[in-house]
């Protein structure tokens, strides 16, 4: 990891070295990711990505990883003769299936509270909208039950000071992916923020995708889910017989 | 080492869940049952999501049954007519089990009905089962006891649609294990288990049959009930998870062989006893989960689409 680390490093260094051309100017920004496709296989137990870059000029980073939008269903449990019940639920659509933030310094003391509103940058400026008519004090509770079961889980993080500069122009930060993470497209927002405002943008694009036997298993499961589970059970039965009958000599 | 299992998706110890196996077919093969309402609960603590462990272990269940039932066929020891019956309820009732499961799932009350069914049946099995058990251990060492009729006549036998099930020496009415294997299957497709647990006691006490034809004409017709709800739960579902299953019983044939060879040297009434005891306790963990505050009262359900 290390080594290929630096020769990421160097490359940003050579790009960020290099003379000055049109788009890097205008943008002030280049950032890229160590790979763009995470391949979940049967031995997946999570895994990490390197985001790095160079900006032009001193300033901030922050970096935002959004996994493919969901809707969540977020139930309530309610006591009801002595036993907890699922008792209320709220929908909310367009969920971040996954979120990562991380930045140079704290969120607060880089970008002024309008900015961060403006580029949802920080889960608490999420927009989780809710489906159907809903009461607003109820809402609150559910949009943090949300937020705080996903941290839980381990697919949203905050982790201010976690981008690290080398010099005063190139950055370099590890995402990591836990085993749980769900498959899609993602997109790494990397934003360069001067004077409490962003001042360039870029996106990276990212894939999750399941590869090799499980992966196969999982679409042919989906695709053809009748031929599956005549295979799943004749398999059962197959395991079973010549079990039965391996035993039986022993 | 783990490995991830594609329709759980999730990453699980492979020994975890071969010692799992292992473990649940050593008690399954001590005392005779298929282990489904042990295996299930704890797939679930371990964290492979309700749905998936259901599912995935009523194939299992297929697995473990067709190894269990040579042994019988080889005695003679089946009742294919009254499995036939039986099994006709059953298809019918896990194909309403499954139907029931989907919709609770949607309405987000599956995990209540799952754990009330454990606390319920395994309450009423275990409690039945311990009294049985101390009962006759009391009574061990009173020798001669008076010899039973074959078994005692109610209304039951008064339903029409009478058959006369030859191996089994009975004369009843067909609704009997119909319904039966109709109730059994429901609780096979919503609980995940072969439910021998359940219907080896009806068969005995409500229809009388004898104990020896009992085993395996219930292990006959749970392979093709549990097989049934692998087909309906991959279909509707594409929750049944091959790997995990082939793990589960990979590990569950060899503890089998090990238990099955514990259970000579125990007299039949402590196996009755401990096994009682034990789904008790089961039922009782089962309750205390319902019972004791959540850590958060806010849960996510299925983030689909």
């Amino acid at each position: 990891m290390t080594g290929r680390g630096l020769k990421v490093l160097a490359l940003a260094a050579a790009l960020a070295l290099a003379p000055v051309h049109g788009g890097l100017k205008a943008q002030g920004l280049v950032a890229d990711a160590s790979r763009h496709l995470v391949a979940i296989t049967t031995g997946f137990v999570g895994t990490e990505v390197l985001l790095f870059g160079a900006t032009e000029g001193e300033g901030d980073v922050i970096i935002v990883v959004r996994g493919p939008a969901r809707r969540v269903v977020v139930r309530r449990k309610g006591r009801h003769a002595g036993i907890w019940v699922n008792d209320a639920e709220m929908t909310f659509r367009d969920v971040p299936s996954y979120y990562w933030l991380a930045s140079s310094k704290p969120i607060e003391t880089l970008l002024r509270p309008a900015s961060v509103d403006r580029h949802g940058i920080g889960v608490q400026h999420l927009r989780l909208a809710a489906v159907g008519k809903v009461d607003a004090d109820d809402l609150a509770g559910f949009r943090a039950a949300l937020i705080r079961n996903k941290v839980l889980n381990g697919l949203y993080t905050v982790r201010p000071r976690d981008v690290n500069f080398l010099g005063q122009r190139l950055f370099r930060s590890t995402v990591y992916f836990p085993a749980n993470v769900p498959t899609g497209s993602y997109t790494v927002h990397v934003f360069f923020v001067r004077n409490g405002s962003v001042a360039s943008a870029q996106t990276v694009p990212l894939t999750i995708a399941k590869i090799g036997i499980g992966a196969d298993v999982y679409r042919f499961a989906h695709a053809s889910s009748a031929l599956y589970g005549l295979i799943a059970i004749a398999i059962a039965l197959l395991a079973g017989l010549f079990a039965g009958v391996i035993f039986r000599k022993a | 080492m783990q490995i991830y299992l594609p329709i759980a998706e999730i990453s699980l110890d492979v020994f975890l869940l071969f010692a799992m196996g292992g473990g649940v077919g050593f008690l399954s093969g001590l005392f005779g049952v298929g282990g489904g309402f042990l295996m299930t609960p704890l797939l679930i603590f371990i964290g492979v999501s309700p749905a998936v462990a259901v599912a995935s272990e009523a194939n299992q269940v297929v697995a473990a049954s067709a190894s269990g039932v040579l042994v019988h066929m080889r005695r003679g020891h089946v009742d294919f007519k009254m499995g036939s019956v039986l099994l006709a309820g059953g298809i019918a009732g896990s194909s309403f089990g499954v139907w029931l499961y989907s919709l609770l799932r949607a309405m987000g009350q599956l995990d209540l009905v799952i754990s009330l069914s454990y606390v319920a049946f395994l309450g009423i099995i275990g409690s039945l089962m311990l009294g049985e058990s101390v009962r006759a251990v009391l009574r061990r060492g009173r020798a001669g006891a008076a010899r039973r009729k074959l078994h005692q006549h109610t209304w039951l036998h008064g339903l029409p649609f009478k058959i006369r099930f030859r191996k089994s020496k009975l004369y009843i009415s067909a609704l009997l294990p119909l319904a039966i294997g109709f109730f059994v299957g429901i609780l096979s497709a919503i609980m995940g288990v072969g439910g021998g647990f359940i219907i080896v006691p009806v068969m005995i006490y409500v229809l009388g049959m004898p104990t020896i034809t009992v085993v395996g004409t219930s292990l006959f017709q749970i392979i093709f009930v549990t097989a049934n709800v692998t087909f309906l739960q991959a279909v509707n579902n594409q929750t049944v998870d091959v790997f995990l299953a082939l793990i589960l019983l990979t590990g569950g044939v060899i503890g089998a062989q090990f238990g099955g060879r514990f259970a000579g040297r125990l007299p039949g009434e402590y196996l009755r006893l401990l096994l009682g005891a034990f789904v008790l306790f089961v039922g009782a963990v089962m309750m205390f989960t319902l019972v004791v505050t959540p850590e958060d009262i806010y849960s996510l359900g299925g983030g689909v689409g």
